[in-house]
């Protein structure tokens, strides 16, 4: 499989009131053609930073302090590599956003302009990468409205976005990412603000046209669910930095990092019939301007080593494909086993033959 | 990427132990303050906001006591100290306060020390004298309290008026509401200066017809925010809650609802200030003021105006007065809407 | 969107004929309308009611009165210019007042915009720091301020313009009396364009139409000015409100032949024909640019054009 993505070192931080807030400290990532990648964390673990990092969409605020995003992608049969962050914001413009990689975000009733029509919100794009005519764009407009499954295409190309519902509101979004045939589709939790029943038909929807059109796609979210459902490849984010990283196998059933477990125990679960409460993992997402010495998460842990507090943990290697940021790897460390209840709930899964939703 | 060698300079061997800290995931509070200190807080830090309270406080005082100060009275003619440009004795050297005159008419300046001229070298009038011979000092100050006295009368009919309909309207909702929006709506149809133009046409102008108007024009704006903000509240959780205990419509509206729109309340009374206050001396220039002898600064502004390019003083200090007025009272009220809300629009 | 303008129109309707019932109720009240005066014998007071239709039931008295204001048929001016129709003075009149009312809020708005959209792009700069203070001055100062003085120091002592209107050089005459009257209108859009496109910068859909790639002058020229441009349309009315305030004292002090200076000499002469009058033409032409800028609104924005079509 051809590498289409790799992050490497990435660290941002915000000018806020209080300080200085360092939101991406130090991520590595890669992600490979036709695949899906899912980033999971808190809100404020920096997942939307990064993904926005990579589209270019970076606030006055902002500065990214160091790292490279490396893109590899086929022109006329040939790799060509593109570093992003070298680009300015008009090159990404011209060149990049839309045409290469483009954006689904979470609100629907919001991300779309409400003066502007369906229709022509869907060809804008068109018209100015591929300088498709007007007649081209509403035909492919068409066809892509079809794609996502909206009826009657020919009608809602003229409505406004406050006259449909927003279920197909986020298809058209969908639809506009996908106008201009980019190779990644970066979904920033996009059915959180969603109908359940609705959201299963979103995400059904992105599978379905990744298997159309081999694209490959990184999912923002903060629900597992949606992670065993749809990823090839998890990075679960805390405080800014990669956790723990894996094959969706490797991240389910061989977890290493007490938050993954602090996650995976938290997630609501009906085939284990499990009648004490749902697990919360203790306390509040660290303030990010004043970071504690030592691992951000510590202080949450009930597995926090004394080593915790004093200094944040490096990225220890399990398996090829599997890496995980915590003392508890470390040679030294005392054997400390995941939750019991976890444990079991794993045996459950295992067994059950497949990842419950 | 850091290696695991980097990290292991800190931690030695014995910080392998579990740590089992009891205060897991205790929140963090940080500087936890209430509201109003908040409130405050950010009030002081904008420059604007409080220079305008300090020009509205140095204001106030000057009303109450400059006449004094100046040892005249608004009212007292002089008819051989007429049109003296401002003079305090013994600041001879200084621009403005000099005493001296200068006609421009002629096309080249001509300057004339008007104090020497009359042989009053002692006589101090710091912002000259009228027509009639009057120390504008003390009419420019005894005309800055009907301004403030339209400030007061501003606050109390926003407090009464417009906030009591906008509860009423809000919380009462249903028939009651669509009847007093449809008031609402066909008044603020009506140009206020039309309302305020006509009513003062036919009753006599002065203090009290000048109230009447404000009475009828300035709780509009009030009467909205309250009413929306109301809108928003009653339907809340904790309003809900006192009604299924059983309180009484006035408890709910005074104890539940009124501390929560407070904020937005004084702000709107700030803006309504200077709306008032700019109505009155509106009318004044045009010749509905209060009626001589007693002064407002919209008068004072509109008999210099007559005068204009012989005794330019006469207007300028009443319009100078105004206009700190004004842009004080705004300063403060934009002041106070960040503070209270920093996310409140403009309205 | 029919039912939208219908009910708009519905009050503007209500509220003219409100007006005008007012209006009637004072034209009753007036002291020295010549049906007041004491002097006159009864037998003239007969006369004279049989002759203004006087002596009929007041609802008929009232519909000749709603006739005749709506066909203007103002009566005739007592002070001013004694037996003159109102109407024909008014006729020479309105189209200075408006001219310079149109000059003011486009010269007012268009820079207005300029500097809140600038503001806006360039947050905390230099440049939105003046902005800022030039919109607060604006809003609090009276326009009368800047009137008097331009027409002191550019008029009187530079004397680079007329100091008061001439219809020789009208062109020239309006300069001053119209850049006096745009502040205020330059200060609120300022203020509100700035507030708005601030808001719209952040939203989420800046954040995907930027997402697509388009050029930065499509995306804040389509997609950000015109959202942000949609709420600045309802402070035209505000503005025009002050605008007509504005107006009457400018002209006083540029001594412009407009309707607000004949307004203020009606009200110190006691002209109370010409006083209502104007008053009603004030109040038309003010509901009419409420209409106007309420349909407008409608207009432009799609979620209230196309409010309970379908969807």
């Amino acid at each position: 499989m051809e590498k289409t993505l790799t992050i490497r070192d990435l660290s941002v931080s915000f000018q806020a009131t209080g300080g200085t807030v360092r939101a991406v400290r130090g991520v590595d990532l890669d992600l490979y053609q036709g695949e899906t990648l899912a980033i999971v964390g808190e809100s404020g673990s920096g997942k939307s930073v990064t993904v926005k990092a990579i589209m270019g969409i970076v606030s006055s605020n902002q500065t990214i302090d160091s790292g490279s995003i490396c893109y590899r992608f086929q022109q006329d049969g040939e790799w060509t590599e593109t570093e992003l962050l070298n680009l300015s914001r008009n090159e990404m413009r011209q060149k990049i956003n839309g045409t290469h990689i483009a954006m689904v975000f979470q609100d629907p009733m919001t991300s779309l302009d409400p003066t502007m029509s369906i229709g022509m919100q869907l060809m804008e794009g068109m018209m100015h990468h591929l300088h498709y005519s007007k007649a081209q764009a509403r035909e492919r407009a068409l066809e892509l409205l079809n794609m996502v499954g909206i009826t009657d295409a020919e009608k809602r190309m003229k409505n406004y976005p406050h006259q449909l519902s927003g279920g197909m509101r986020q298809r058209v979004v969908i639809a506009i990412a996908l106008s201009c045939r980019p190779d990644i589709l970066i979904c920033d939790e996009p059915t959180t603000a969603l109908d359940v029943t609705i959201q299963a038909k979103i995400l059904e929807l992105i599978q379905e046209i990744q298997k159309k059109t081999g694209i490959s796609v990184i999912y923002i979210t903060h629900d597992l669910g949606v992670v065993a459902k749809v990823a090839d490849y998890v990075a679960v984010m805390y405080a800014g930095r990669i956790v723990e990283k894996g094959t969706v196998e490797d991240i389910f059933y061989d977890p290493r990092h007490p938050y993954t477990w602090g996650l995976l125990s938290s997630m609501p679960d009906i085939s284990t019939d499990a009648p004490d409460r749902l697990y919360t993992i203790p306390g509040s997402p660290p303030n990010m301007v004043d970071l504690p010495a030592g691992d951000p998460f510590a202080p949450r842990n009930p597995f926090a080593l004394e080593a915790d507090f004093k200094a944040e943990p490096p990225t220890f290697q399990i398996s090829p494909t599997h890496y995980a940021a915590t003392w508890l790897l470390d040679d030294r460390a005392p054997q400390v086993e995941m939750p019991e209840s976890l444990r079991s709930r794993i045996q459950a899964m295992t067994e059950g033959g497949g990842v419950c939703v | 990427m850091m290696t695991a060698k980097q990290y292991a300079a800190s931690v030695e061997r014995e910080d392998f132990v579990l740590a089992n800290r009891h205060d897991l995931g205790v929140d963090k509070v940080y500087g936890s303050q209430s509201f109003w200190r908040d409130a405050l807080g950010r009030f002081v830090k904008n420059k604007g906001a409080v220079f305008g309270l300090v020009m509205i406080v140095l204001i106030v005082i000057m009303a109450f006591a400059g006449p004094a100060l100046s040892g005249y009275d608004y009212r007292t003619q002089d008819m051989a100290q007429r049109n003296l440009p401002p003079h305090v004795a013994g600041w001879e050297s200084v621009p403005f306060f000099s005493g001296v005159s200068t006609d421009y008419s002629s096309g080249t300046p001509v300057r004339t020390d008007m104090y020497e001229l009359k042989g009053i070298r002692d006589v101090t009038h710091i912002f000259g004298t009228d027509a009639l011979g009057r120390d504008q000092f003390a009419r420019v100050w005894t005309g800055t309290r009907v301004s403030l006295y339209v400030a007061l009368v501003a606050i109390l009919i926003d407090t009464f008026i417009g906030m009591s309909f906008g509860l009423v309207s809000g919380y009462f909702g249903g028939r009651v509401d669509f009847f007093l929006q449809r008031i609402v709506e066909i008044l603020s149809t009506i140009p206020t200066t039309v309302i305020v133009t006509l009513l003062i046409v036919v009753m006599k102008p002065g203090l009290a017809s000048i109230t009447i108007a404000l009475m009828i024009t300035e709780w509009i704006g009030m009467s909205r925010v309250t009413r929306a903000q109301t809108l928003r509240l009653k339907e809340q959780e904790f309003v809900l809650a006192s009604r299924t205990l059983g309180e009484s419509t006035p408890a709910i509206i005074f104890r539940e609802i009124l501390p929560n729109i407070f904020g937005q309340i004084i702000v709107m009374c700030m803006m309504t200030i200077p709306n008032a206050i700019f109505t009155e001396a509106f009318l004044a220039f045009i010749g509905l003021g209060i009626p001589a002898p007693l002064a407002s600064l919209g008068s004072l502004i509109s008999d210099g105006f007559k005068s204009m390019t012989m005794y330019p003083f006469l207007v300028a200090w009443p319009v100078i007065v105004l206009a700190l007025l004004m842009l004080s009272f705004n300063l403060m009220a934009d002041g106070l809407r960040d503070a209270f809300d920093p996310k409140m629009k403009e309205m | 969107m029919l039912k939208y303008i219908a009910k708009r129109v519905m009050i503007s309707v209500i509220t003219i004929l409100i007006i005008l019932a007012a209006l009637f109720t004072m034209l009753h009240s007036m002291p020295g309308s010549p049906f007041n005066d004491e002097k006159i014998t009864e037998v003239q007071r007969a006369n004279l009611e049989a002759k203004y239709g006087l002596d009929q039931p007041l609802p008929v008295q009232f519909g000749n009165y709603l006739k005749a204001m709506l066909t203007g048929d103002f009566g005739v001016s007592y002070v001013i210019q004694k037996n003159m129709p109102i109407s024909e003075l008014l006729r020479a009149r309105i189209p200075v007042s408006i001219r310079i009312g149109l000059q003011a809020v486009i010269l007012g708005s268009v820079i207005g915009l300029l500097m809140g959209i600038l503001a806006a792009l360039k947050r905390n700069s230099p440049i939105d720091t003046s902005a800022t203070v030039i919109s607060v001055i604006g809003v609090a100062f009276p326009s009368y301020v800047f009137a008097m003085a331009m027409s002191y120091f550019i008029g009187f002592r530079l004397g680079w313009l007329p100091l008061l209107y001439s219809t020789t050089e009208a062109m020239r005459s309006t300069v001053m009396p119209t850049i006096s009257l745009s502040f205020f209108s330059m200060a609120t859009v300022a203020r509100f364009a700035r507030t708005e496109m601030v808001d719209v910068m952040g939203s989420d859909y800046m954040l995907l139409a930027d997402s697509k790639g388009i050029s930065s002058f499509r995306l804040l020229g389509v997609h950000g000015l015109r959202n942000a441009l949609i709420p600045i349309v309802t402070v035209l009315a505000p503005l025009t409100v002050e605008l007509m305030t504005g107006s009457l004292v400018v002209e006083q002090i540029f001594a412009i032949p407009g309707i607000g200076s004949l307004l203020v000499s009606a009200i110190q002469f006691n002209d109370y024909n010409v006083v209502l009058a104007v008053v009603f033409v004030y109040s038309v032409m003010f509901i009419a640019v409420m209409l106007a800028v309420d349909i407008l609104y409608g207009v432009i924005d799609p979620r209230i054009r196309l409010a309970k079509e379908d969807g």
